[in-house]
């Protein structure tokens, strides 16, 4: 089966001649259903590029972007904007949802936006609400909301419809540490149940939730680390 | 992690036996710090001893004891609560001259030096994390030794980082300057020690 994401050598490009900006260069990065995966990077390291490009919503200067095993640049740019409604889900630091709708509405427009009809996209996003615990708020606006249950409501609207791949940029800045760790919780959660998941950030305690952690340096990946050794390890370690 | 003032807590919601004590301790620190039984029986003795605990039971079997604490343990419990810890680092750390040696052997990238404890910590992040996620939110205890561990070991990526940017602003430090940012140890470093 094939990759929920796969990076093939991208490389993209700003301006050209002495204003030329390399902001990814041969990046290459693999992501598989089940799977978080967090970019590391200080500012200005390429990680906001890597996830637009990522999610389609920025085109390589060189590489290839396959979603789901299909190339993006081989199909047209309409199917492209169709994947990117149906199968590609996103969490932004500041929640991003529509001050005039309520909880519930947010959450349905990537799916009307899709053309499905409001009874189906509604029964689709309370599921989506309720693996969030957050269903008892469908009919509140977002200036009711508390910062961690927009969040939650932001995280809904991600994964609904069944989208096979979950990008995040920064998507606990706005939150303290404990609710932080809360949207780290869900988005494990989400992934493990069969998701693809990228989140960008530059704080380690929130990339220590991702089953793989890849460092970004100036556009290059430059590390990476090692599959999970588990818990028992830290008891091994002995008495202190 | 103070033994003797983990045991005095317990023992302050109650009478407990040895074997009690050291599972309670395991639990409440989420196994992050193992006790062994004879750990918790030195411990006792030496409470005893000083008149901290006591037991019902003088001559017994050690393990057929039930201990308690005394008034003058209680009194040393709540002391011991309000003393701050002792938070003068140790004068030499491994990790901050190992990255200022490094600026002085010709040929090593020390960005590439900062990579590799950088993925070192954040791995061991990542094993915190774990226990953290397996246990539960609502697990408190747990999560507060996992969050300290994390909250220290984060300070140590940030240095990484910030150590990262600073040399990228200086790129060309001289060895001789380096040398002497490598700190002499003073009297009241090792009075600290």
């Amino acid at each position: 089966m094939s990759s929920a994401l796969e990076l093939r050598h991208v490389s993209k490009t700003y301006g050209s001649g002495p204003t030329e900006v390399h902001a990814l260069s041969d990046v290459d990065l693999t992501v598989e259903r089940g799977e978080l995966v967090a970019v590391m990077g200080p500012s200005g390291s390429g990680k906001s590029t890597l996830l637009t490009i990522a999610g389609s919503l920025e085109e390589t200067t060189s590489g290839q972007v396959l979603v789901d095993g299909t190339d993006l640049s081989t199909v047209s740019r309409s199917d492209r904007a169709k994947m990117r409604r149906r199968s590609i889900g996103y969490v932004f630091q500041d929640f991003n949802l529509l001050p005039g709708l309520k909880a519930i509405e947010n959450v349905t427009l990537p799916l009307e936006l899709d053309g499905v009809s409001s009874k189906p996209a509604r029964v689709a996003a309370l599921e989506a609400m309720e693996k969030l615990d957050i269903a008892d708020r469908k009919d509140r606006y977002p200036d009711e909301l508390s910062g961690g249950e927009r969040q939650r409501v932001a995280i809904a609207r991600a994964i609904v419809g069944g989208r096979g791949l979950l990008l995040a940029d920064e998507p606990t800045g706005a939150l303290d540490s404990v609710n932080g760790e809360g949207v780290m919780r869900l988005l494990r959660a989400a992934t493990h149940r069969g998701v693809a998941g990228v989140v960008v950030t530059h704080e380690a305690q929130l990339a220590s939730w991702a089953d793989r952690v890849v460092f970004l340096r100036d556009g290059h990946i430059v590390d990476q680390t090692a599959a999970p050794p588990g818990p028992e390890s830290l008891l091994a370690a002995g008495d202190r | 992690m103070s033994v003797p003032h983990a045991l005095l807590a317990l023992l302050s919601a109650g009478p407990k036996y040895g074997l009690r004590l050291q599972t309670e301790f395991e639990a409440r620190t989420g196994e992050v710090w193992p006790l062994n039984v004879g750990q918790v029986y030195t411990t006792l003795q030496r409470l005893e001893r000083d008149g901290l605990v006591e037991t019902d039971d003088v001559e017994g079997e050690r393990s057929r004891k039930r201990y308690k604490i005394t008034r003058e343990g209680g009194r040393d419990l709540a002391d011991w609560l309000r003393t701050p810890p002792d938070l003068v680092p140790p004068p030499r750390d491994e990790l901050v001259i190992k990255v200022l040696v490094a600026l002085e052997v010709p040929g090593t990238d020390v960005h590439e030096i900062l990579q590799v404890h950088r993925r070192h910590v954040v791995e061991v992040m990542q094993r915190y994390t774990r226990v953290k996620a397996a246990a539960g939110e609502d697990d408190v205890a747990l999560s507060l030794v996992a969050d300290a561990e994390l909250f220290r070991l984060e300070g140590i990526v940030r240095w990484l980082d910030a150590a990262d940017v600073r040399l990228k602003q200086l790129p060309r430090l001289a060895p001789a300057q380096v040398v002497e940012l490598i700190p002499e140890p003073t009297a009241e470093m090792e009075v600290s020690q």
